[in-house]
């Protein structure tokens, strides 16, 4: 199978054209170097994106309520909606879009938390224990809201890392008492947000039960964040959207229409058509890749039909003496996949390492306290993308050298002959 | 050997047609070492390449070694000529790249010969020739009648039926071309039919039998005791 007979004319004839033989190669490395780093940063700013909607579930809607701006069935404008939790039951037990729910009753911005002589003012998100897996909560220390909490209408609560930080500085908050508006709750947890100085970390999280009875919310409810179920298309998530508002506008006597009676903002509708506009960028970095290279790879086929002109006369002597059509085609198709091979590789294995030391950069920057919310991580090109590269190449070469090499065996010994190159 | 009857070949450029070869009967056994002569475009050469499978014809029949030619693919015919012929050029032939021993040992490789064995053979070759110590020159360093042997060495290597010479001493002084043709005749000697075409009179006196062409068909065919008068006649000259 290998013959280094082969290998050895092919790397003589490489000897003699040093300079073509370079620039054959160096515009297939260029190709594929381009290609790699188009899809890199292709990677970097889809990465970048997932990591901005990673902050929550990707199938996380929320709803909140305002006035009628549309009369509706008898009734005039202008009226509130409100949610409650009668419809907190309904989702939960009716509703076959949504999949988990949490309320939320919104406490005043001011509300002062204190603890010894330390205070400062909080925001309070008052919720289900669903809510740490719709929002990704990130728990640094201690545990989050559970059913016994909710039920037991516990006054326990997380805080953020920020708010542990002014009120408690190095010691330990872990099962000491603060005081929230006035009344004391039991610190069960520290949330700490997976990317630094997020707002989040400035949030605390008590039971939504609790809240609601302490801070005499009756059954009101103000917003619900749902999960919804997981779709593919733009079309069926905002179907899902709309099923939710019409079960919303029957329980609440408002036109389905009516934006102003029910806001929501679906962010499952948002990440598909994000993810579809990453799609179509891959999809324009695949082809201009790939035309770089086809220029690349004509260029190389281009140099072999010369090639093989310069060295028909070889060719007849070797088909006068023996040489079949088969073992012409192969000297020539192997020294093209050699060179595109070869160059190719270099061009990748540089594609690749550029990218490499573009996310080591980005990495050290971050790590640094540098950029934040940058909306390009990891330019990487995974490995998956480098094998079908390779391939792509050594099929690049065999292509680029069939058309040179169908020319090389169809030269007539005699015509080769005659050659007076 | 060779058996030829009714050969035809014509070539077509454009709107031309130029028929070379009309009818061509030729008869060459095993061991003769014979000269094919002729003015320019009476179609030796035409006659050479296809009686080497270079090329093909129109209508006839040409049996090599008891084996009818026609219609063979490229293969067959690369497969024929490593098998059966050894072909010696004017202009040497020789792959500029490649040394004499590896050039030498080139049709051993069609054969599939392992490269060690086969130069081992192309330097027996080479010395039975007188240059194995050019075995690792190049064609570029050489004289031509060093190239001349190298291609001879070449030609041999793979054990032929038959030497097919176009023009064989045509590059070279008149001392190297008699030690070449010395050297066709130990090869003849060996049993191995020998082939030339030349215009030179004095190389074709040479050999034991000579056909001269002539539009396209054979004209004369000088043997024997016409071979010695043809042989005093060019030592006249």
């Amino acid at each position: 199978m290998f013959d280094v007979d082969i290998w050895q004319e092919i790397f003589s004839t490489i000897r003699k054209n040093k300079l073509r033989t370079f620039l054959t190669g160096f515009s297939v490395a260029w190709g594929i170097f381009m290609l790699m780093v188009l899809l890199g940063s292709g990677n970097g700013l889809s990465n970048g994106v997932k990591e901005q909607f990673a902050e929550n579930a990707v199938n996380v809607m929320w709803m909140w309520t305002g006035e009628t701006s549309i009369p509706y069935n008898g009734l005039k404008e202008g009226r509130a909606v409100k949610f409650n939790n009668q419809d907190y039951d309904f989702l939960t037990t009716k509703s076959k879009e949504v999949e988990k729910v949490s309320s939320r009753y919104y406490l005043p911005n001011d509300i002062l938390y204190s603890y010894g002589k330390e205070y400062g003012s909080f925001e309070t998100s008052t919720c289900y224990p669903s809510l740490k897996e719709m929002e990704n909560i990130n728990i640094k220390s201690g545990r989050f809201i559970n059913d016994l909490d909710m039920l037991e209408f516990r006054k326990v609560v997380i805080i953020g890392d920020e708010i542990r930080k002014a009120l408690f500085k190095e010691e330990d908050p872990i099962g000491k008492y603060i005081k929230i508006g006035g009344v004391p709750f039991y610190v069960i947890g520290v949330s700490q947000s997976k990317k630094r100085n997020q707002d989040n970390n400035r949030s605390a999280y008590m039971p939504f039960s609790t809240a609601q009875r302490i801070f005499n919310g009756g059954d009101r409810v103000h917003t619900f964040t749902v999960t919804s179920k997981m779709v593919q298309t733009v079309e069926e998530a905002e179907a899902i959207n709309e099923k939710v508002r019409l079960d919303m506008a029957n329980r609440h006597a408002f036109d389905p229409k009516d934006k102003r009676a029910m806001g929501s903002f679906n962010m499952l509708t948002e990440y598909i058509r994000t993810m579809k506009i990453f799609q179509a960028i891959n999809l324009f970095v695949w082809i201009i890749g790939i035309g770089t290279l086809i220029a690349g790879i004509v260029g190389v086929s281009n140099i072999m039909l010369i090639l093989v002109k310069e060295r028909t006369k070889e060719i007849g002597i070797r088909k006068a003496i023996g040489a079949t059509p088969f073992s012409v085609i192969s000297l020539v198709l192997l020294e093209s996949v050699l060179i595109t091979t070869v160059a190719g590789y270099i061009g990748l294995v540089m594609g690749v390492g550029l990218m490499e030391l573009i996310n080591f950069g980005l990495e050290q920057a971050t790590g640094a306290g540098g950029a934040e919310n940058v909306f390009f991580k990891n330019p990487t090109v995974d490995f998956k993308t480098a094998v079908s590269a390779t391939l792509i190449l050594i099929l690049s070469g065999a292509l680029a050298g069939y058309f040179p090499s169908k020319r090389a065996a169809s030269v007539t010994p005699i015509e080769a002959l005659r050659d007076e190159n | 050997m060779i058996s030829i009857q009714n050969l035809h070949k014509s070539y077509v450029t454009g709107n031309n047609s130029l028929h070379v070869l009309k009818g061509l009967d030729l008869e060459i056994k095993e061991g003769e070492f014979v000269s094919i002569m002729g003015s320019s475009g009476s179609g030796k050469s035409t006659l050479l390449n296809i009686l080497g499978v270079l090329d093909d014809y129109d209508k006839g029949d040409y049996y090599l070694n008891g084996k009818k030619i026609w219609g063979l693919n490229e293969t067959q015919a690369a497969i024929t000529r490593n098998a059966m012929i050894g072909f010696i050029f004017q202009s040497f032939n020789l792959i500029s790249f490649k040394n004499a021993m590896e050039n030498v040992a080139l049709p051993l490789y069609y054969q599939k010969v392992n490269r060690k064995k086969r130069n081992l053979i192309a330097l027996e070759y080479l010395d039975r020739l007188g240059i194995k110590d050019w075995a690792h020159h190049l064609p570029s360093e050489m004289s031509g009648g060093q190239k001349q042997r190298v291609a001879i060495a070449r030609a041999l290597i793979s054990k032929p039926k038959i030497i097919l010479a176009d023009e064989p001493t045509g590059a070279l002084d008149s001392q190297t071309s008699l030690e070449v043709m010395e050297i066709l005749k130990e090869v003849n000697d060996q049993g191995i039919t020998v082939i030339i075409v030349t215009h030179e009179h004095d190389i074709a006196a040479l050999t034991r039998k000579i056909i001269r062409l002539k539009d396209g068909v054979i004209g004369e065919v000088i043997t024997n005791g016409d071979l010695q008068m043809y042989r005093d006649k060019v030592k006249q000259e």
